[in-house]
């Protein structure tokens, strides 16, 4: 990132071909950014839009508009604080088990040993299934009466009677989030092993000299190395987390102890067909989500350029 | 031959006017479920009408998932589209689409209405409008282990505490018996519709309402939901599986199915399905109505079913409505009795000889259609889906023992009550 930039030239009149380059540059990006505005911009906006109306799904074009309404309502729902809290414990913890499990996999599949070739495409298996089939299998691996999780924890005697994991209340989010880690713990991995394999062999060699311990060497060495990458990685998951939907919805529905915020607006906008008040919802997770990713590479930017 | 005729109408519709489209042969599109057999008897069924008539007709099979079904009508009607004249809709959905469709009051006789079970026909009249007409009926009953009954000499239950003390003798008889997995009671406990139908039973069978009454009065805190509500907690654990908190209507089959449950409540659906020549439980299994609140109380069935309605936007409505009668008339109704196990929602029919001979469940099945209620959808209108998704989490709450049950039904009240408070938008 910021400090692999070669330093910034002097400030000087641009030449004409420099100023011809800009415009071809212009000229190649142009498709692009009006794709983004027909497919991401304008449903943004009319999401935006919407929220201050009371429209409804049965007669979308019959509006009126409400102002801040749906907005007060929404800040005193209980539910949809306890939805933007279990998103937030949702993103925290699976992010960080995430980050820490896939550097240890990716230093695993970085050293040298036979069948590395074979281990790296096999750990890329859970990120390659389809959410909604994954979130299937785990539901019935998690299945009270036939699960095979209950059953092999029973049979080797850590639990006495057999756990309903996603639906006790108390356990149904862990039961969630080991889902999500079990799942995008690989794509951490790939981000990580990819800038393990850009190192320089020397350092490594200089540090061997000098017999740092290994431990040492990680923190003082490879982890500040590969740190873009995992700020990169960490960004990613976060913006994933807290958008989380289908993981949630199809393992434990509407239920309101595993609710995200976006299952809370899509229940609004489509079991309730409140499109007035789930727009709003959908703004504020929107909000939500570009607040944090901006705070989060402000903050990873600060810590980098030290 | 239907087809050139169809070309042909549509060449006139273009080239004339309108009347002159709907004077002749015409092609009627309707939308079917497509569950198990049902397509094919709606197919065959819409055929013979269309041999009957001389119109055709275009059969279009919607999304198994009911939620996913309403929100593919509501885009369609919410357009005006016409691409379908008749829709196959819930027992909960007329009064939320009812300005999509066309009063079928003028088309039927008053004694046609009066032979069906008429919660079903109040349920499909909102306004005073008839917005739609019966095609099949559901009601929620009590499947029971005969075999196991049989073998601890025990009679089959009339009151939930009857029921709760059967079950939890011979789930530990049967336990001790070497049956480790075996369960008291399975039933419909995740946060969804489905628990709205099995917990409005349990609290109308106590006396304790329909959440919201006739006149739109929130009813829900009471003692006696209270009281049924509590009964319902302690089944969690003891003799339901914890599980049940997340299981829909093929879960609870799977465990009663597998023979790993003594009772299960469930819809009518179950009954061929149990009986199948592979379930484990083929011929061990009997079917009643749902127990009673206790001595006061009342044997209660949440209403269910499936009717059919012609779209406003149709520009056939003449021949759709031909063809809504022609299908939810007697006799195409005991044609989809016994052929697909389709409840009819004739009450004349429950007396039939050939459909009592094909299934004798049928003489039971009566008492729990004409004992069933309905969820308060028609007086909610369209907050309807607030209303249930309020009440089955104070429910799942309660269940899971997130706060008491007295305390989840006064917070719903509250609930219910702000968002009642401009009046239910019917």
């Amino acid at each position: 990132m910021a400090f692999n930039e070669p330093p910034v030239p002097p400030p000087a009149r641009p030449s004409s071909l420099a100023r011809q380059r800009v415009r071809a540059a212009y000229l190649f990006v142009a498709p692009m950014l009006v794709l983004l505005a027909a497919v991401d911009g304008y449903p943004l906006l009319r999401t935006i839009f919407f929220s201050f109306t009371d429209a409804h799904l049965g007669a979308l074009e019959a509006y009126r508009f409400v102002g801040l309404a749906n907005f007060r309502a929404l800040v005193q729902d209980p539910v949809w604080w306890q939805a933007v809290w279990n998103t937030v414990i949702f993103a925290a913890v699976s992010v960080s088990l995430e980050m820490v499990l896939g550097v240890a996999v990716a230093l695993v599949l970085n050293a040298h040993m036979r069948g590395r070739g074979m281990l790296r495409a096999a750990v890329l298996i859970p990120w390659a299934i389809p959410t909604v089939v994954s979130a299937k299998m785990w539901g019935w691996m998690y299945n009270d009466l036939y699960g095979v999780i209950n059953h092999v924890l029973t049979a080797a005697g850590l639990i006495g009677h057999p756990l309903a994991w996603t639906a006790d209340p108390h356990l149904a989010l862990g039961a969630v989030i080991a889902v999500d880690v079990w799942k995008t713990t690989p794509f951490v991995a790939l981000l990580a092993l990819a800038a393990l394999q850009m190192l320089p062999t020397e350092i490594y060699e200089a540090a061997r000299v000098d017999g740092i311990h290994p431990a040492k060497v990680f923190f003082r060495v490879t982890l500040p190395l590969i740190s873009p990458a995992l700020v990169v990685a960490a960004v990613f998951r976060l913006l994933d987390a807290l958008r989380v939907f289908d993981l949630i919805y199809v393992l434990t529905s509407n239920s309101r102890s595993t609710m995200s915020m976006s299952v809370y607006a899509r229940q609004q906008l489509v079991d309730f067909r409140d499109v007035g008040y789930g727009s709003a919802a959908a703004t504020l997770v929107f909000a939500v989500v570009a607040v944090t990713t901006v705070v989060f590479i402000t903050l990873s930017r600060i810590r980098l350029e030290d | 031959m239907g087809y050139l005729r169809s070309a042909v109408c549509s060449v006139v519709c273009l080239a004339g006017t309108l009347s002159s489209c709907t004077a002749g042969a015409v092609n009627v599109s309707i939308s079917c479920g497509a569950v198990g057999v049902e397509l094919q008897l709606c197919k065959s069924g819409a055929r013979a009408w269309a041999r009957k008539t001389g119109n055709t007709v275009r059969v279009v099979s919607t999304p198994n998932s009911s939620t996913d079904r309403l929100a593919l009508y509501q885009q369609l009607l919410s357009a005006g589209s016409d691409s379908i004249d008749v829709f196959q809709i819930d027992v909960i959905w007329p009064s939320i689409l009812q300005n999509d469709f066309i009063d079928l009051k003028p088309y039927v006789t008053q004694s046609r209405l009066d032979a069906q079970f008429s919660e079903l026909v109040k349920n499909d009249t909102v306004n005073g409008r008839l917005v739609a007409l019966p095609w099949y009926i559901d009601a929620g009953l009590l499947y029971y282990r005969k075999d196991l009954l049989e073998k601890y000499r025990q009679p089959v239950p009339d009151t939930w505490k009857a029921l709760t003390e059967t079950a939890r003798d011979i789930q530990d008889k049967e336990r001790a018996a070497g049956h480790r997995n075996m369960w008291g009671y399975v039933w419909q406990g995740r946060a969804y519709e489905g628990l709205t139908c099995d917990a409005l039973e349990w609290v109308a069978s106590y006396g304790g309402g329909t959440i919201v009454n006739d006149a739109g009065r929130i009813t829900i805190d009471n003692p006696r939901a209270v009281q049924a509500l509590k009964r319902a907690a302690g089944w969690v654990g003891t003799i339901t599986p914890t599980g049940v908190l997340n299981y829909a209507e093929e879960q609870s089959r799977g465990v009663f199915q597998s023979g790993h449950a003594v009772f299960m409540r469930n819809w009518p659906y179950a009954w061929p399905l149990v009986n199948g020549p592979r379930s484990p439980v083929k011929g061990k299994v009997g079917v009643t109505q749902l127990p009673r609140g206790g001595a006061h109380g009342k044997h209660v069935a949440t209403l269910g079913g499936w009717q059919l309605a012609v779209s406003k936007y149709s520009k056939v409505k003449k021949q759709a409505v031909d063809l809504v009668r022609y299908l939810t008339s007697e006799r195409e109704q005991k044609r989809r009795a016994l052929k697909g196990g389709y409840n009819p929602t004739y009450r004349a029919l429950y007396q039939d000889p050939d459909l009592l001979k094909a299934s004798p469940v049928y003489a039971k099945l009566y008492h729990s259609f004409v004992n069933a209620i309905a969820r308060p959808s028609r007086v909610t209108g369209r907050q309807y889906n607030r209303v249930s998704s309020d009440f089955w989490n104070a429910v799942h709450f309660t269940l899971a023992g997130q706060g008491s049950a007295r305390d989840n039904l006064k917070s719903l009240a509250g609930r219910l009550d702000r968002l009642s408070r401009p009046g239910w938008r019917r």
